[in-house]
């Protein structure tokens, strides 16, 4: 790129309650402020994917005109958050034996192994979104940073893989450049939130970012600096509501609401017997709700869905790395206690992660739904500050989506 | 089928079927019940009563009660309400009869006139004494009857309200739009009645028949009990090709339905679908996805079923209840209601169990047992009781916290509304299906 202005980044949630774009601009020093952001209420989104196509590019819409307005600039592409029950994240070991006869590994050797490490395993109606390497090891020897130029007979890579059903990753894709937007690049939305809110200590020391989003849980996990689990689980904020609704005898909508002004995550011992009166559209008195049963639903249900990340932390043995805790965002870090709860559930200690890291909007964004549209653009810049490294700006990213998307 | 397509549509539990009557009232409840015997309603049985010697006499349903004899001579209750009333009272030994031994009681009448009026509310509380789910199923007037007998009908209709479980309504000006000007009063009326033929088959479906998706008795009275506004039914079937797709516009398109509109408002919604052996899950995701999304904001329970005589075809019913909040007068009618049935009990003060009105919780009558089975366990037998325990401690099931305790353990209870997840892939995990609410999962009690 010849252009010396400051670069443009714009993150795009499709989120299931929320559709958020987050205006970046980029400077030449390579700092990032926040210019810009437009919501719009989500329709057609379920689970964190599009069930209504119509409804959703509307609302897509609806955000990306809100966000232009705001940061008064023309948004042309977007780094695309994406999410759903079908995103897995797991570790890979790829291997390759040098065939030089001097046995000196070359660069090509280095990205012949993580292809190798990033094609196993993964069902071929998948589309890998990331592919986070780890350390190299050559010929057994672990934790090898930089293996070119070294000698050896074979070289190994543990990455770490993040991929989705291409068919359903092409949905978010396809909404977007309907409206003639260009998707620069795809990012899985707990990547994008955990960019947002650690800094580079905690993701040193060990950290765990949970994304309670209102359709999924988005989770990441860091060791020593480098992404080592990603998970997603069916179940948010909607599933709340809907025990509520189910649990109470009452709308969703009604449900939501009791959520929202009642809600906590653990039951208190004042709660017994606690009745809340809730009263008609003309504000006349109903029916009462009774506070315990209302809060015992929710916790029930949070406690949960934490279990299940915990377990599955459990299962890849890396609970006992989270030194710095456990880091909670998306708009299930509002609910009164969910802290104290995720404390109980992890045993470590555990805080409302906060987007601070970033200037411009500050005290508008520092808000924990906005972790995602926020870590998109960080994600952008980090991608625009290798593309000016490299020189080039078509990535080979971008090729990818555009096969992705033939066919469609 | 594939396994998980199994799982997502939840394997028919087995269970024996409720015994089910349909009582007809009145000269309307007559007609319609006769209609529904004629058009081959099958798996319930019947009976009719009236204060009419001769109406009743040209009915061919059996059994037939003649009540209130004494009082009107057999010669009906004159349009009057407060005889139609009376006579039910005076004679509530006999209609207690039709009720006994029955898990459920369909109660149909026309609403307006004198005897269904009257004696719907009377007839509703005695087999509920009996131990019975009573569900009213009332006819309401045209507009063109005349402010008299709507106001009488609505009058009543609150009444019936508070002596039955719920009350299903069928006002027959809805059906006007179906009609053109030169269709006679008696053709009027004979479709008025194969709606409530429909709906009442609907409805006996939903409880009796073994289904892809069992709705079931607890799923019916979570959506037609305890609610202050009223349901409406509608059903509608469609054969060939494009089936899922017509029957579906077609009870969109119900009158019953304001075109649909009332979905979009409803509280909570049962649909019921019947095909036949050859029915498809595609069909049955087909169908229940376009309800799901007209429904979003509502409950809905959902059950299929397969029905050898429906080779070919869908049918379709759906019992909708509507918000009662949306109305400014909700808040007022709460009170009306009282109102309306203050009278009902001073007037005819209780003497020792005879007309069955109790008011105090320890002389209720214990409930008989059900003759349920329990599907096999999901819950496990305690998880199962705990929940039917909070299921009969809230709203109006209050008042019939003690038969409902007998009845723990006996009625499968089952998830099967997906609401807002219904167009989305299910959340299942180590073979759970985490849609439905962990604290029923977990069989937690809310008591
Ligand atoms: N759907 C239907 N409604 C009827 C029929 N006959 C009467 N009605 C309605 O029922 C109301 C009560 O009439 P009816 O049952 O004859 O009076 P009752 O015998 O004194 O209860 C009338 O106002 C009509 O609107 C019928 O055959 N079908
Ligand atoms: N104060 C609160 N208490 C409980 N839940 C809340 C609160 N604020 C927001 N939520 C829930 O957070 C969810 C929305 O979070 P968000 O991260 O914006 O979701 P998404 O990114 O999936 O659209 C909704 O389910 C909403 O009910
Ligand atoms: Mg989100
Ligand atoms: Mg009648």
């Amino acid at each position: 790129m010849f252009d010396k202005s400051n670069k443009i980044i714009v993150g795009l949630e499709i989120g299931t309650s929320k559709v958020c774009a987050v205006v970046g601009e980029l400077g030449q020093e390579g700092n990032l402020r926040i210019t810009g952001v437009g919501q719009a209420k989500s329709r057609g989104v379920r689970k964190g994917e599009i069930v209504d196509t119509g409804a959703a590019v509307e609302d897509i819409r609806a955000a990306i005109a809100e966000a232009e307005q705001m940061a008064d600039v023309e948004i042309r592409s977007v780094y695309l958050g994406v999410t759903g029950g079908h995103i897995r994240g797991f570790n890979n070991r790829g291997r390759h034996a040098i065939p030089s006869a001097d046995r000196e590994i070359t660069a090509d050797d280095v990205q012949d192994v993580v292809k190798n490490a990033r094609a196993i395993n993964i069902p071929a109606e998948n589309h890998v979104i990331h592919v986070i390497r780890h350390h190299f090891i050559v010929d057994g020897q672990e934790g090898v940073l930089q293996p070119v130029g070294m000698l050896g007979a074979q070289i190994e890579v543990d990455v770490h893989v993040v991929h989705g059903v291409t068919n359903r990753l092409q949905n978010p894709i396809r909404a977007v450049k309907s409206l003639q937007l260009d998707v620069e690049d795809i990012v899985f939305n707990g990547i994008a939130s955990s960019l947002a809110v650690l800094t580079p200590e905690e993701k040193e020391l060990g950290v765990l970012v949970i994304d309670l989003g209102a359709g999924v849980t988005n989770y990441v996990a860091y060791v020593n600096g480098i992404i080592k689990h990603t998970g997603v689980l069916a179940v948010g904020g909607d599933h709340v509501t809907n025990d509520l609704a189910y649990g109470l005898k009452t709308s969703m909508g009604r449900a939501e609401a009791l959520k929202i002004e009642h809600g906590s995550a653990v039951v208190g011992p004042g709660d017994k017997g606690q009745t809340i009166a809730i009263s008609n559209d003309v504000g006349l008195p109903e029916r009462s709700i009774n506070l315990e049963h209302l809060r015992r639903i929710m916790s029930l249900r949070i406690e949960e869905t934490l279990q299940i990340v915990a377990e599955d932390l459990e299962t890849v043995g890396l609970i006992d790395y989270l030194r710095a805790g456990v880091r909670l965002c998306g708009g299930g870090a509002r609910v009164p206690n969910v802290s104290r709860l995720a404390e109980q559930v992890f045993g470590l200690p555990v805080s409302v992660g906060r987007t601070k890291s970033i200037s411009g909007l500050v005290s508008t964004l520092d808000q924990p739904e906005f972790a995602t549209g926020i870590g998109l653009v960080k994600f952008g810049s980090f991608q625009v500050e290798k593309r000016v490294a490299r020189g080039g700006w078509r990535t080979r990213l971008k090729s990818t989506l555009s096969r992705m998307l033939q066919g469609a | 089928m594939t396994e998980a397509e199994n799982i997502a549509v939840g394997l028919p539990p087995v269970h024996r079927v409720p015994v089910i009557r349909v009582v007809g009232l009145g000269g309307a409840g007559l007609q319609a019940v006769a209609h529904m015997v004629q058009s081959g309603l099958t798996g319930l049985t019947f009976a009719v009563a009236h204060t009419d010697a001769r109406q009743l006499a040209q009915c061919a349903v059996e059994p037939k009660v003649l009540f209130g004899g004494g009082i009107t001579r057999g010669l009906g209750a004159g349009g009057d309400p407060d005889v139609g009333r009376a006579a039910a009272e005076a004679d509530v030994e006999a209609l207690r009869e039709l009720a006994r031994d029955q898990d459920l009681v369909i109660l149909v009448t026309g609403l307006g006139g004198g005897t269904g009026s009257g004696a719907a509310p009377v007839l509703a509380r005695a087999a509920r004494d009996c131990g019975a789910l009573v569900v009213g199923v009332a006819a309401l007037p045209f507009d063109f009857e005349g402010q008299r007998r709507i106001q009488q009908a609505q009058q009543s209709l609150r009444q019936l309200k508070c002596a039955a479980d719920a009350v299903i309504c069928l006002p027959n000006q809805k059906i006007a739009g179906l009609l053109d000007d030169t269709t006679t009063l008696l053709d009027t009326f004979r479709v008025a009645n194969d709606h409530l033929a429909e709906g009442v088959r609907g409805l006996s479906r939903l409880v009796t028949q073994e289904g892809l998706i069992n709705v079931n008795f607890a799923d019916l009275c979570r959506v037609v009990r305890g609610r202050q506004a009223e349901s409406s039914f509608a059903s509608a079937s469609a054969a060939g090709e494009h089936r899922s797709r017509e029957v579906v516009q077609k009870l969109f398109s119900s009158p019953f339905l304001e075109g649909g509109n009332l979905l979009a408002e409803a509280e909570a919604v049962l649909a019921s679908l019947v095909g036949g052996p050859d029915l498809t899950l595609r069909e049955v995701k087909h169908v229940m996805e376009q309800i799901n999304r007209a429904c979003e904001n509502s409950q809905v329970v959902m059950g299929a079923a397969i029905d050898p005589s429906c080779t070919g075809r869908l049918a379709m019913t759906l019992i909708v209840t509507r918000r009662s909040t949306s109305d400014a007068a909700a808040a007022g009618e709460g009170k009306e209601q009282a109102e309306a049935e203050a009278p009902l009990v001073s007037e005819f003060p209780i003497e020792g169990g005879r007309n069955g009105l109790t008011l105090k919780e320890g002389n209720e009558p214990a409930r008989p047992a059900s003759r349920f089975v329990p599907p096999p366990p999901k819950l496990s037998p305690e998880q199962a009781q705990q929940l039917l325990a909070n299921q009969a401690g809230t709203g109006a099931a209050r008042r019939r916290q003690k038969q409902a305790k007998l009845r723990q353990g006996m009625l499968p209870l089952e998830v099967v509304s997906k609401g807002r997840f219904a167009r989305s892939e299910p959340t299942l995990y180590r073979g759970e299906d985490l849609d439905t609410p962990t604290y029923i999962r977990r069989g937690v009690p809310l008591n």
